[in-house]
Parts: C-alpha cells; sequence; structure tokens
C-alpha cells in the first residue's frame, strides 16, 4: 500500500483591505499599517463642529503646514495600541525593580540633606512639565491629521503621565512616600523664580493654536532641550558628588527620550523634505521656540547646576542644533 | 571574502506577523534572492551567498532585532552558516 501525502495550497482572493493594497499592494500588511493607514474619517461629515463651524471635524486646515499625504507622517517605531502597550509593560516592570532596589537600601534618603533638596527642587517640578506635555500632546491628537500621527500623539500623550508618575516615585523616595517633595515641587513649580520661565513657556504652548507648530515646540525643541539638560547633565552633576543612585532612575527617562526621539525626528523631517515652504516655516517655529526655551530654562539651569549651568545649557543648545540641521532645518 | 559559488542556498521561515519584516530584509539585502511562498511557509532561494542583516530587520521592524530571533520561526536552511551579532551569512565556502 503505497500512501500519498499532498499538499494543497489554496490562494486567497485578496491579501488584505482594498485601502491598504492601494498604497502597498496587494500583499499581507503588517499590523502597524492595518492600524494607522487611512483609518480616520475623510467624507460624509453631516455637521461642522459647533466649537469651529469654519471647519470639518477633521480638517487639514488647523495647521500651516501641507502635506500631500498625510500619512507620510509615519512613526518608524511602528507602534500600534498592541506594540505600544506590550513595550511599555515591559519597561514598566524593569522599572519598578529598579525603584524596588533604591527603595529597599533607602538610596536616596541617605544622602546628605542638602543633595536632597537640591533633587527635589531641580527634579520633582518637572512632573509639573510632563504634566503640560500631556496636554500638549492631547491637543496634537486632538485636531492632528491623519492616524499615523495622531495615533503616535496619543501615546505620547499616555507616556507623559507615566513620565510625571515617575518623577513623583524618585520624590516619594527622598522623603519615605511622605509627599512632602511633591508639595515642595509644586511650590517651586508655582513660586520659585528659577522655574517661572521654564512654566511660562509650558503655558504659552497651551494657547498655541497651530498643531504642527505645537509639535515643535514641545516634542522637538522643548523636550529636546529639558531631557538632556536635567538627565544628562544634572544627572552627571549629581552623581560625581553624590553617586550614581539617582542615575540608575533617570536612565529610563533618557531612553524613552532616544526612542520617541525617533518618532518626533522622523515626523519633522519627513514634513520639513515635502516642500520648501514647510522646511521654511517649521525652520521659523524651531528657532522661535529654541530661542525662548533657552532663555527659560537658563534660571532652572542655574538653580540646579550652579556655575556650571552656563557650559551645560551651551553643551545641550549645540547638541540640538547640529540635531535639527540633520533633520533639514535651517537655524 | 566572496564565494565564486553559484550553487544555490536557501532558508525557509514559517509565514506569519513575525516573519514579514525579516522576509522583507532579505529580499531588500540580496537583489537575486527569489520568495516562494508555499503554504504556511515562505522559502528564500538564492544564488551563491545570502546575507541576513540585522540593521536592516530593525529597520524594517522598527524596534531593536537581535539576529538570534531568527530562530524562533526558522523551519530550514541550506548553505554555510556564518553568524555574527549584525549578519547572518549562508553560502557554500567549499569549490
Amino acid at each position: 500500500m503505497t500512501v500519498e501525502i499532498r499538499t494543497t495550497g489554496v490562494k486567497p482572493i485578496r491579501n488584505t483591505f482594498s485601502h491598504l493594497a492601494k498604497r502597498f499592494g496587494d500583499k499581507n500588511a503588517t499590523r502597524y499599517q492595518e492600524s494607522a493607514y487611512d483609518i480616520q474619517p475623510l467624507v460624509n461629515f453631516h455637521y461642522k463642529p459647533l466649537w469651529d463651524p469654519g471647519r470639518d471635524l477633521y480638517d487639514v486646515r488647523r495647521t500651516a503646514v501641507v502635506m500631500k499625504d498625510w500619512y507620510a507622517l509615519k512613526d518608524p517605531r511602528q507602534y500600534y495600541y498592541g506594540a505600544y502597550t506590550i513595550t511599555r509593560a515591559k519597561q514598566q516592570d524593569a522599572l519598578d525593580r529598579q525603584l524596588d532596589f533604591v527603595e529597599k537600601r533607602d538610596l536616596l534618603r541617605i544622602l546628605p540633606a542638602a543633595a536632597r533638596h537640591q533633587l527635589v527642587n531641580a527634579l520633582v517640578p518637572l512632573r509639573h512639565y510632563e504634566f503640560g506635555a500631556n496636554l500638549n500632546n492631547s491637543h496634537m491628537a486632538g485636531y492632528g491629521f491623519g492616524t499615523a500621527y495622531t495615533q503616535a500623539a496619543m501615546m505620547n500623550c499616555m507616556d507623559r503621565l507615566g513620565m510625571a508618575q515617575h518623577l513623583s516615585r524618585i520624590g516619594l523616595l527622598t522623603d519615605g512616600n511622605t509627599g512632602e517633595s511633591l508639595t515642595e515641587g509644586k511650590r517651586q513649580w508655582m513660586e520659585e523664580a528659577a522655574w517661572q520661565g521654564v512654566r511660562r513657556e509650558t503655558e504659552n504652548q497651551f494657547v498655541a493654536r497651530d498643531w504642527f507648530e505645537l509639535h515643535v515646540a514641545q516634542n522637538l525643541v522643548a523636550d529636546g532641550l529639558v531631557y538632556p539638560l536635567f538627565y544628562q547633565q544634572f544627572d552627571a552633576a549629581f552623581a560625581a558628588q553624590n553617586g550614581s543612585a539617582l542615575s540608575s532612575l533617570t536612565d529610563y527617562l533618557m531612553r524613552w527620550y532616544e526612542e520617541t526621539s525617533r518618532w518626533v525626528d522622523s515626523v519633522v523631517k519627513t514634513a520639513a523634505s515635502e516642500s520648501p515652504e514647510n522646511a521654511k516655516l517649521i525652520s521659523e517655529w524651531t528657532v522661535k521656540w529654541r530661542d525662548v526655551w533657552v532663555t527659560a530654562l537658563k534660571p532652572a539651569a542655574e538653580a540646579a547646576l550652579g556655575d556650571k549651568a552656563g557650559e551645560a545649557l551651551a553643551t545641550v543648545t549645540t547638541a540640538f542644533n547640529i540635531k535639527a540641521g540633520k533633520l533639514g532645518l535651517k537655524l | 571574502m566572496a564565494t565564486n559559488s553559484t550553487q544555490p542556498v536557501f532558508i525557509a521561515f514559517q509565514d506569519n506577523n513575525d516573519t514579514r519584516p525579516i522576509i522583507d530584509a532579505i529580499m531588500a539585502d540580496n537583489p537575486n534572492a527569489k520568495l516562494n511562498e508555499m503554504p504556511a511557509l515562505v522559502k528564500i532561494d538564492c544564488p551563491g551567498r545570502l546575507v541576513v542583516k540585522r540593521e536592516t530587520i530593525s529597520e524594517m521592524a522598527g524596534r531593536d532585532f537581535d539576529l538570534r530571533e531568527i530562530y524562533i520561526n526558522l523551519i530550514s536552511l541550506a548553505g554555510e552558516v556564518d553568524e555574527s551579532e549584525d549578519e547572518f551569512v549562508l553560502e557554500w565556502k567549499s569549490k
């Protein structure tokens, strides 16, 4: 007796949705493509929104930037809901272990009182900066155009809550969970002269209407200066005096910043390379916000870093200018 | 070291969402490679030499990729293997 083993292939009539086939050809689409491209409705809006009767619910005219295809602003990390939540959950696990390590050994509480104050004054007020960034990214997600962009902005928005929480937990490690550091951080943010510049610009961003300008102001410029200044420069200066306990906690903030920069930079680069008009507009926004942020950060840097502040801020600004140049902006 | 052999090498993966960036990367890096899609598996044939590059896969997948991850969905391969952190090369070296 012979047994014949035969395989039969059944060819599917179509491999993907027709709107994806139109963009990428009729082949299997990735999860990211399925969840990002052409998801936002474009037609058949029955009513104008009451809060903006001159425009549609989703309207390209909410920014001065012009794109032929808004879905060119894709996320190089290819985050859709699943990939994003799985990545963040893994990172949160690692972060919890790190915080546990510091808490069990009381690494921040055993620092001298002066060092603890320095840490609280320099880092804890930044939780309010993160809340501001949360609000700003929620504006970009709400008024932006194209799911490829808006879904990434929404994820960034959620990330900011995590960042604010992480900074709060660093504060709580210094005061033994009494919450004193958070009260002091809020007071610093509201009252101390050193923080008023950062607070003013964070709040100025709340009233910027153009969502792409806000993306440039918040995610490219402000983060591009604040993150390296505090989590690299301040962190290094603090570690030189007090050991590296704090660095083990700020490390994640920098890694998050580097990861998120891939998205932020790619959006700016793609939009700037679309047309000379876009490049000019984005360059102007970048210069405008860079100048106000460098001025605003000066007193905060001086309070945190003392006489090293000038040098630290210059290093950070130079690095930012080089990065912006690589993105096709003229500063 | 370039090989003169034009003997075919091949690599076959399960056809799923995880291998898509790997396959795309291989096809981008090897102009002579031929893609054969079969039920539930994808076989890539290439004369002489086939290279799998970590960097290209990272770019396609949008994340850091450890080359050893290819073993999870690897079905079969033919050729002598030369493996480093950045490249996985298949070729017939003798003659």
